[in-house]
């Protein structure tokens, strides 16, 4: 039972985590807006989920072998994993930042990192209240 | 939590576009001047940004950004015919600085934008680590 709970809380928890992990790479994308050169990036957000919850260490994660190791954190691993971004118009600067896109995304992603939040904070919630004696209330 | 690093991220770029808004202001208090400080005519001047790996690591997902260099325009100044100014030369001609008004508001306009834009991005994140930290409150 307290099991099932916390697999809920293990995923949203990964969830949460690449959220984070995307609102940097999307900070960094509006930071070098001006940035000659600078190629836009962003991750595949349903692909690294599945990758950070599988279980399995899939490429580019580091796999803990003895006890002192340090597991990797969701996303601290997906370098390889981010994806860039073609330019809607091209820059005569090769700037590939869509400021309306990533302002788009960035705002996306603080609502649903802020619903992930929720999540937890409910999951928390129901955790507590199935251990609530009948007779507290 | 990587959410820090924004501020680092943000915070880079604030502060290489208020380099820019700098140099754009000292363009245009330039804008008429006959010579610069070393007795030629003023040339406007770029600043070049470069992406800046913030934090440890060369992580493609923390790119600051920082002035790499502030270049001079090298075109021509103005001339204008006016034999009376002290600063004209031998054939009576004042050579102006070369800064181009219209593009400096241009430029300024842009880095203001780039400015809020940023200030919005940090101010969010702020948000967003503070609504974490509440987090099975309530």
């Amino acid at each position: 039972m307290l099991n099932r709970l916390t697999d809920q809380l293990n995923f949203q928890t990964q969830a949460l985590s690449l959220r984070s992990e995307r609102q940097r790479l999307l900070a960094s994308n509006i930071a070098n807006a001006d940035t000659p050169g600078y190629q836009a990036r962003d991750m595949n957000f349903a692909q690294a989920l599945r990758d950070a919850t599988a279980g399995n260490a899939s490429a580019g994660t580091l796999s803990t072998t003895q006890s002192g190791h340090i597991s990797s954190a969701a996303g601290s691993g997906s370098a390889s994993q981010l994806l860039y971004a073609t330019a809607a118009q091209t820059n005569l600067d090769s700037n590939t930042v869509d400021m309306d896109r990533e302002r788009a995304n960035f705002a996306d992603n603080s609502v649903k990192y802020e619903a992930t939040l929720r999540f937890i904070g409910g999951s928390v919630r129901t955790a507590l209240d199935a251990m609530k004696s009948p007779n507290a209330a | 939590m990587s959410m820090f690093q924004i501020f680092s991220i943000s915070g880079s770029a604030v502060s290489a576009q208020s380099q820019r808004l700098n140099v754009v202001a000292s363009n245009l208090a330039n804008a008429d001047t006959v010579a610069g400080p070393d007795g030629q005519a003023y040339k406007a001047r770029q600043v070049v940004f470069q992406t800046a790996m913030v934090g440890a690591g060369n992580d493609a997902a923390s790119a600051g950004v920082r002035v790499s260099t502030i270049s001079e325009d090298q075109t021509p100044g103005r001339r204008q015919l006016d034999p009376k100014n002290p600063n004209a030369d031998a054939d009576g001609y004042v050579t102006y600085s070369n800064v181009n008004t219209v593009e400096e508001m241009v430029n300024m306009i842009s880095a203001s934008r780039s400015y809020q834009n940023n200030i919005e991005v940090m101010s969010t994140a702020k948000n967003l680590l503070l609504k974490t930290l509440q987090l099975g409150q309530s």
